[in-house]
């Protein structure tokens, strides 16, 4: 496990770049935090970093984008889902296997749905300073371990851990 | 075509299934759509019925419904129609299949609506004149978008949300609130009672570089902030008065930005369509604000704001009266775009 603090939504999405440049096609990155943490913006670095050009906008009415960059960035919403079924019945399972990147914001409603192999980012409010600063809690599967190191280490030369 | 032209059309990009029968692009025959708010209200939150499944237990017994109470049979149909993108691809191929399967059958020409051109068509089916070209603002749960129409068919996006839709934060802002599911209706009645000078809260991308591209997230943010900040200095949350005050933000951003549109382009209408449509408050001030520029605001009524395949069928019988008939391998389009 390792914690960033972001000090505004701007570096939140600087954050999400610097990890959209170093992920790779078949990464699933599933992101939880309330309301207002900062999961879309965070969605918005990470495809701007894989490349993605134009406006990427919250799926959680139309629960999937699908964006290209680098490679396909699929960005899926959990808000609106009420079971684990629904999940099955969109056949999700087959974009966390392809080789696209996908990005899952509400991800802890369904964790236990979620491949193991991933990277999984927590924002939390600073109650320091609750109106902008967040703690972005990372954790990854032992498979994902290098990427997860390689994340690190460019989080830490950019002294944001 | 001959005089009279009945459309079958099938909508099945998100939530609901829905089918209708429509008459010569402007008369609404039939409108089914099987998801209802009553249905979402008993389980205390939106129940997607994004089960692609779930579309096909039930497209087959909703487009019965349709032709019943329109009162044709097959043989009476002259095209059908469904949208293709964008949406749920799972979703869209439901509809798409069906549509193909029943054109081909029943050898009738088959339309590809995109699901958003299909939201302007809604107002074809008011009874209104509308007079090319035309701007429109589409603004629902999932989308909003400022579009120019030149004619039928000729389609131009001027502005769109970054990043949440604007009946994206009316439902976010609702469940802050605790007021329950839908959230736009809902803040829409409790703004009613509120002052909405008693909070401030942001409009975004309202300088000239913002162009005509909405971001409803910061409002978004801001009124959960205020909501922890009274929380936290143990005042009592006045949701009248912030529901207001949120209220006016958005529809203060949307008003002013087709504002702007319709002074860049000069139209004779306005259209309005998706769900948010239905806000009383946005219907009242964009027809003022509009008033000043001699331009005239038209809006469905509230279940064609809604999705529906009404507006589909509509969209439909335009395609087709200008030859734009889909092939065989028409495919579904999660990310069409204009």
């Amino acid at each position: 496990m390792q914690v960033v603090r972001s000090a505004d939504e701007e570096q939140t999405r600087e954050i999400g770049r610097i990890l959209g440049r170093i992920v790779g096609p078949g990464t699933v990155i599933a992101l939880s935090g309330e309301l207002g943490a900062g999961k879309t913006v965070l969605a918005q670095g990470l495809a701007e970093g894989l490349g993605v050009k134009g406006p990427v906008s919250s799926p959680s009415f139309v629960i999937m984008n699908v964006y290209r960059g680098r490679c396909d960035v699929y960005h899926f919403d959990f808000y609106r889902l009420q079971n684990a079924e629904e999940l099955e019945e969109l056949g999700l399972e087959e974009y966390y296997y392809s080789e696209g990147v996908t990005i899952i914001e509400w991800s802890n409603k369904f964790a236990e749905t979620l491949p193991p192999e991933r990277l999984q980012i927590e924002l939390v409010r600073d109650d320091r300073d609750p109106e902008n600063a967040r703690f972005l809690y990372f954790k990854a599967g032992s498979a994902v371990g290098a990427l997860f190191e390689k994340i690190v280490e460019e989080l830490k030369k950019r002294c944001l851990c | 075509m001959p005089g009279k032209s009945l459309i079958l059309g099938l909508e099945t990009s998100c939530d609901d299934t829905a089918a209708a029968v429509v008459l010569n692009g402007r008369s609404v025959l039939s409108n089914v759509v099987s998801s209802q708010d009553s249905f979402h209200r008993r389980f205390g939150g939106v129940v997607p019925e994004i089960a692609s499944r779930r579309h096909l237990e039930i497209i087959g017994p909703v487009i019965d419904e349709a032709l019943g109470k329109a009162g044709v049979n097959f043989a009476d149909l002259d095209g059908i129609a469904a949208s293709h993108g964008p949406g749920l691809v799972g979703s869209l191929l439901v509809g798409v299949s069906t549509a193909k399967a029943l054109a081909f059958s029943l050898d009738l020409p088959l339309a590809a609506v995109n699901h958003l051109e299909g939201h302007i068509y809604a107002n074809f089916l008011t009874g209104a004149t509308i007079s090319f070209p035309v701007l429109c603002l589409v603004v629902s749960g999932g989308h909003t978008s400022l579009l120019y129409m030149e004619g039928h068919g000729s389609i131009e996006l001027l502005g769109i949300t970054r990043d949440d839709a604007a009946g994206e934060v009316f439902d976010k802002v609702a469940r802050t609130l605790q007021l329950g599911f839908p959230g736009g209706p809902l803040i829409d009645r409790l703004a009613q009672q509120g002052e909405a000078g008693s909070f401030y809260f942001p409009r975004a991308l309202m300088s000239e570089e913002g162009g005509l591209d909405f971001s409803f997230s910061g409002v978004k943010t801001a009124v959960l902030n205020c909501v922890l900040r009274e929380k936290e200095a143990g005042k009592p949350i006045k949701n009248a008065d912030i529901a207001a005050a949120f209220q006016d933000a958005v529809v203060d951003v949307l008003v002013e930005k087709s504002f702007l549109a319709a002074r860049k382009r000069k139209t004779r209408h306005f259209l309005l369509a998706g769900g948010v449509a239905a806000n009383t408050e946005l219907r009242r001030r964009l027809r003022r604000k509009m008033q000043e520029e001699g331009v005239e605001v038209i809006c469905p009524p509230v279940e064609l704001c809604t999705d529906n395949a009404a507006m589909i069928a509509s969209a439909g019988y335009f395609y087709l009266r200008q030859g734009r008939t889909a092939s065989w391998d028409l495919n579904a389009v999660p990310d069409l775009r204009f």
